[in-house]
């Protein structure tokens, strides 16, 4: 089947050029993933096709059994509905695009290249599974399979220190996350005796009121699954806290970081949430929590980016405090609209990203603005996209962030409770800060007096076909997407859209209300935008000393957010340097002295009482008749005593 | 008599022993005999692996009880007999050790120059007495067998060890025997009071409650020893450090996997009430080991010490899923032997690979591999991902199940034995980063050979099984279903059955026992 196709056809084109990439050679490995990733691409597409208009049925395709144990099962199997054709149709398409972008971008790597197509065709097959998982272990099984691709390609100059601690880092934090994930596994398997998704979500309505022991209080099991899934998703989605390994990330190759670390992996989360929509929904509490941590991130992430100078990092954030505004809105019922938000911001991240990827590539590697400036004549092609990524992304008319930027703040707004009324707030503030660092980074890269050295700056040309036509791609998405699919996935045809493959439980009438909300609140965030976009002016073009100025007179907030807002020193700390002073000392203090003294303590103990025995036997016949004759007279008196 | 038609049982077992009889009877230069050792030991191995294949395919997993029974009188006056049969718990460690005897063989093709023999014979000997163990039914036969794998491994250690081999042979025989005499004499009180040495009668009789909890203890002290639990870790490491190469796979492979039978074959099933009883406080000890040798993991600096304490970690969850007394936390139990089994027994396989090239343990001493070894280094990513549990692999299987399993008992127990996979990762990261990422810039290590045709040969079985128990478990599962579903619903009925009794009539009590279980509760409320 179709379906099928679209979601094993990576992982054909992964094993091919990672066993035989050696053998067959790096052209060969390019062309094999690429035309496999071609072939899933146009499979999703006709699957999705297939699904909202050419009237296919939802529903399930077998593939094996994987866990069955007891009671407890979980096939493989590959779900087909509305939410899974959506993201698998995005994913191939986008991949498939970073794909041939990355064989202009990596073509004067030093390392051969078929591991690096392969392990991307691989992070493309577990984010398939991932999306396509019927079951939770699935689910896990794409989850952990992104994380192990993510790694890789993090590390994947592995020569460099700084690369392989950040991949380490990255899969580390994913773990933390995780961990709440696989209980949050094990209490649904608990509560609803499946981890199959079907039968959980048939069984919600009566598990409502069921109670879970914690801490000595009852809380609803709905509510403590809700949240621990929620805590997985938060590592995943590099959600304040656990966000802490997402611009470490930025070690890797760039279309790593457009495909990875921002059109896909790290939307999982997101995904996760709609996906388990119909438990979310009954946890209110859970959501809750939702929104203030995604709102609160949404902030916290744009803050950092105003003050970072590595051009991937600022994106990096940028992503961050995106995934927020996302959180945001699936806190607050409004899936679709999160959903929504996670295809336009694919198109135009991934198009930043790349963008950013092909002014490094002019660079000659460098990532730093501060050494840039005035590219934009030698680039403007890259120039031309960036502006595109950047519009989209502060959500200014017609560009596909401001349907999707706008239909979140606006279902916060009508949503109420005051958790959305923080987000809401975030949300804005967020959106000033957005427009200020897009434009920041544009002005810092591509205008003004060049600070570039001479070398490098004689080396600057634009990319090649191979790159910029991907990039073209990507722009058209982030121009249009926004437009195209605002009235299937959030217009008043969303029932028949999504068909099911998101619930909103019965009070839940965000999306109605959010059609409703005064028309200040629909232009604000273009407003705030533009403003962001005149005091990017005003500082970087207007009044260039203005920035350091600032700097200098708010030096400690500056500091603070240029070290990001200190958590790595916290974490470190806190948790990595007592770890191993902890682990050492187990090892040398508790293993080596405490336990093994009490076996090497009876060893010596023998040895010593063994010498002091020996010295017993002094060779004199006297001293050993002598003591034979005590022995013999105390058993004769215990024998005469005792009888 | 019994599926197979003939005693299939008895001649997987004692063929190793033939084997090892006719390398005796060789006669020649050294270089011949060694040749000679080598070829018969592995074509010995190799035939016991095809008939326990017999095994695999005619054993019927629907029936949870034994088969392929063999009696045959032996003491008529004591009532010993010699039985074998292997239900769903054993069958597949059976086919474990008959798995990993003949991999061991060729993994010590090359680096075993000394009394080749010897060496070849005590691996065979080895064999006979880790299948005898696992297919007795007889408990005095079991005793034998369980007892007699010390000496090969002893000697292996001894012989063939590291320069401090002399200390980690006599620390390991000293700790596992010491566990083993209290054992004995649980056993001799197991077979005054049933007047059985049946297993199977066994399994049925009942012992009273106050015997039962002194039986559990000193089984205890035998099993927790061998699987290793904290704190009687502290052998495995010194002994892991000193073995050989292949030495360590059987060790990792099979020997650990005894204790965690014991428990399944003997703790579980015949003293019911006791093993609940005692329950927190294995819950506790198990969560300690998890959570303080993953730590320990993290500071090593000697390969092999890293692997040995990582199974520590990993036996931690065995015993916590054997003792959820539930069949996730069991059959998850039972996944995590096998994939530890076939994962660690890798794992130190693929430090002998660059031991036998560098003849360095130190972590340090490497770095940038990936460079000159690219097989062996997909090779290790492999078994390092399976060992930290990645979806996939079969480490992952045995964690989810386990993870299920505890959770029914107790939400931190879950949590806790479960930071097992962030410490996990962590220190398996760390190692494999140090490794074989980074710059390749120690001059020895330029000309580093990558995996020879042999070692691909060696691996190539293990990485099959890991993915094969990862993706497809059920082939595996199906086994333990039957056999693991009954222990449950036997170890159930005799919880309730007792219960009601013991209202009546006020049961015996145990002061030691029960500050023991309250400290164990204690321990676990507070971490």
């Amino acid at each position: 089947m179709i379906y099928a196709v679209a979601v094993f056809a990576p992982l054909v084109g992964s094993v091919i050029s990672g066993l035989f990439g050696r053998a067959i050679g790096d052209r060969a490995a390019e062309l094999t993933s690429i035309l496999c990733m071609v072939l899933a691409a146009v499979c999703g597409a006709v699957a999705f096709a297939d699904l909202v208009w050419g009237g296919a049925t939802p529903g399930v395709v077998p593939i094996a059994s994987w866990f069955d144990v007891g009671g407890f099962r979980a096939p493989w199997a590959l779900r087909y509905d509305t939410l899974a054709a959506v993201m698998v149709a995005m994913v191939t398409l986008v991949s498939t695009l970073i794909h041939i972008y990355s064989v202009g971008y990596m073509a004067h790597d030093e390392y051969p290249t078929y591991r690096f197509f392969s392990y991307l065709s691989l992070f493309s097959f577990a984010m398939l599974m991932l999306v396509t998982a019927d079951n939770l272990a699935q689910l896990f099984f794409g989850w952990e399979g992104v994380g192990l691709a993510s790694y890789l390609l993090i590390g994947y100059w592995y020569d460099r220190p700084s690369a392989c601690a950040a991949a380490i880092k990255a899969f580390v934090v994913n773990r933390i996350a995780d961990l709440f994930f696989v209980i949050g596994i094990a209490l649904t398997f608990f509560r609803f005796g499946s981890i199959e998704l079907s039968t959980i979500f048939a069984a919600v309505p009566s598990h409502m009121s069921d109670s879970y022991v914690l801490f000595g209080h009852n809380y609803r099991s709905l509510e403590v699954i809700g949240v621990l899934l929620f805590i997985g998703a938060m590592g995943k989605s590099a959600q304040i806290g656990l966000h802490t390994w997402l611009p470490d990330a930025m070690e890797g190759p760039t279309p790593v970081s457009a495909l990875i670390h921002a059109a896909t992996m790290v939307t999982a989360g997101v995904f996760l949430m709609a996906r388990m929509s119909p438990v979310m929904e009954a946890a209110p509490i859970a959501k809750e929590i939702v929104v203030v941590v995604g709102a609160s991130t949404a902030l916290f992430a744009a803050t950092v980016g105003c003050t970072q100078n590595d051009i991937k990092r600022v994106i990096a954030y940028s992503t961050c405090s995106q995934l927020g505004y996302m959180f945001i809105a699936a806190g607050v019922g409004a899936y679709q609209v999160a959903i929504f938000h996670l295809i336009t911001h694919a198109f135009f991240k991934a198009l930043l990203f790349l963008g950013s990827g092909s002014v490094i590539h002019a660079m000659s590697g460098e990532q730093d603005m501060r050494k840039m400036g005035g590219l934009w004549r030698k680039i403007p092609y890259t120039y031309a996209v960036m502006w595109v990524g950047s519009l989209a992304l502060a959500g200014l008319p017609i560009f596909a962030g401001y349907y999707s930027k706008d239909a979140i703040l606006e279902a916060a707004f009508s949503a109420g409770s005051a958790a959305a009324r923080y987000g809401f707030v975030c949300g804005v503030a967020a959106a000033f800060l957005t427009a200020f660092y897009s434009w920041r980074l544009l002005f810092m890269t591509f205008h003004g007096e060049s600070r570039a050295e001479a070398h490098v700056l004689a080396h600057v040309h634009e990319s090649p076909p191979v790159m910029t036509v991907p990039l073209g791609v990507l722009s058209l998405g982030a121009i249009f997407s926004g437009m195209g699919f605002r009235d299937l996935f959030i217009g008043s045809g969303w029932p028949h859209f999504w068909r099911g493959s998101i619930v909103n439980a019965a009070g839940n009438n965000v999306l109605e209300a959010m059609e409703k909300v005064p028309a200040t609140i629909g232009t604000l965030p273009v407003v705030m935008g533009l403003l962001g976009i005149v005091l990017a002016y005003a500082m970087y073009i207007a009044m260039p000393l203005l920035p350091n100025i600032l700097a200098r007179t708010f030096r400690p907030v500056y500091l603070f957010l240029l070290n990001k807002w200190y958590f790595d020193e916290l974490y470190d700390a806190i948790f990595v340097r007592p770890g191993f002073a902890l682990a050492r000392m187990l090892w040398q203090v508790a293993d080596a002295t405490i336990i093994d003294g009490v076996p090497n303590g009876v060893a010596s103990l023998a040895t010593e009482s063994s010498a002091q025995a020996v010295k017993l036997q002094t060779g004199s016949i006297a001293v050993y008749a002598f003591t034979m004759l005590i022995g013999l007279v105390a058993l004769l008196s215990i024998f005469l005593l005792l009888r | 008599m019994n599926a197979a038609g003939f005693p299939i049982l008895s001649l997987i077992t004692f063929l190793p022993l033939a084997g090892a009889a006719i390398m005796l009877l060789v006669r020649g230069d050294e270089a011949t005999v060694a040749a000679n050792a080598r070829w018969s030991a592995l074509w010995t191995s190799l035939i016991v692996l095809a008939l326990s294949l017999i095994l695999w395919w005619d054993f019927d997993p629907a029936q949870p009880g034994f088969q392929f029974v063999e009696t045959v009188d032996w003491l008529p006056s004591l009532g010993v007999k010699y039985r074998m049969g292997v239900d769903g718990i054993s069958i597949l460690f059976v086919l474990l050790s008959t798995f990993l005897t003949p991999i061991c063989i060729l993994a010590s093709w090359e680096s075993v120059k000394t009394h080749v023999r010897e060496y070849m014979l005590t691996f065979l000997v080895m064999e006979t007495m880790m299948v005898g163990m696992f297919a007795a039914t007889d408990f005095i036969i079991f005793y034998i067998f369980y007892e007699g794998v010390l000496i090969p491994m002893y000697l292996i250690i001894g012989v063939w060890g590291g320069p401090r081999r002399v200390y980690a042979a006599f620390k390991f025989f000293l700790f596992t025997l010491t566990g083993s005499v209290l054992m004995m004499l649980a056993l001799l009180a197991m077979w005054y009071t049933a007047g059985t040495t049946d297993i199977t009668e066994l399994l049925h009789a009942s012992f009273p409650a106050h015997m039962q909890y002194w039986l559990f203890l000193a089984f205890l002290a035998s099993f927790a020893v061998k699987v290793p639990m904290w704190p009687v870790h502290t052998w495995l490491p010194d002994a892991h450090v000193e073995a050989p190469t292949a030495g360590s796979v059987i060790l990792a492979g099979v020997l650990l996997k005894m204790g965690a039978y014991g428990f399944l074959r003997f703790s579980v099933p015949m003293l019911p009430q006791a093993s609940a009883y005692f329950a927190p406080l294995i819950y506790a000890l198990s969560v300690v080991a998890v959570i303080y040798t993953s730590l320990v993991a993290l500071a090593q600096t000697d390969m092999k010490k890293l692997i040995a304490y990582s199974s520590v970690a990993h036996m931690g969850l065995v015993t916590i899923g054997i003792f959820s007394f539930n069949i996730e936390g069991i059959t998850g139990a039972l996944v995590q032997m096998l994939s530890h089994g076939v994962v660690s027994a890798a794992l130190f396989l693929v430090v002998g690979v660059v031991y036998d090239r560098i003849h360095s343990r130190e972590i340090a001493r490497y770095g940038g591999l990936a460079d000159r070894m690219p097989r062996y280094a997909l090779v290790f990513m492999i078994f390092m991902l399976a060992s930290s549990g990645l979806p996939g692999t079969s480490g992952f299987v045995g964690e989810l199940l386990v993870a299920v399993g505890a959770l029914r008992v107790n939400f931190w127990l879950a949590l806790l034995s479960s930071t097992g996979m962030i410490l996990g990762i962590a220190y398996m990261l760390y190692l494999y980063r140090r490794v074989i990422f980074g710059r390749l810039t120690k001059l020895d290590l330029r000309n580093i050979a990558d995996l020879s045709p042999r070692e691909v040969f060696v691996f190539a079985p293990l990485v099959v099984l890991t993915l094969w128990m990862g993706v497809y478990p059920s082939s595996f599962t199906r086994f333990f279903d039957a056999s693991a579903g009954l222990l449950v619903e036997s170890h159930r009925a005799a919880l309730i059955a007792p219960e009601v009794r013991s209202r009546t009539a006020s049961g015996v009590k145990l002061p030691a026992a029960a500050r023991l279980a309250a400290i164990a509760k204690d321990e676990s409320v507070h971490e």
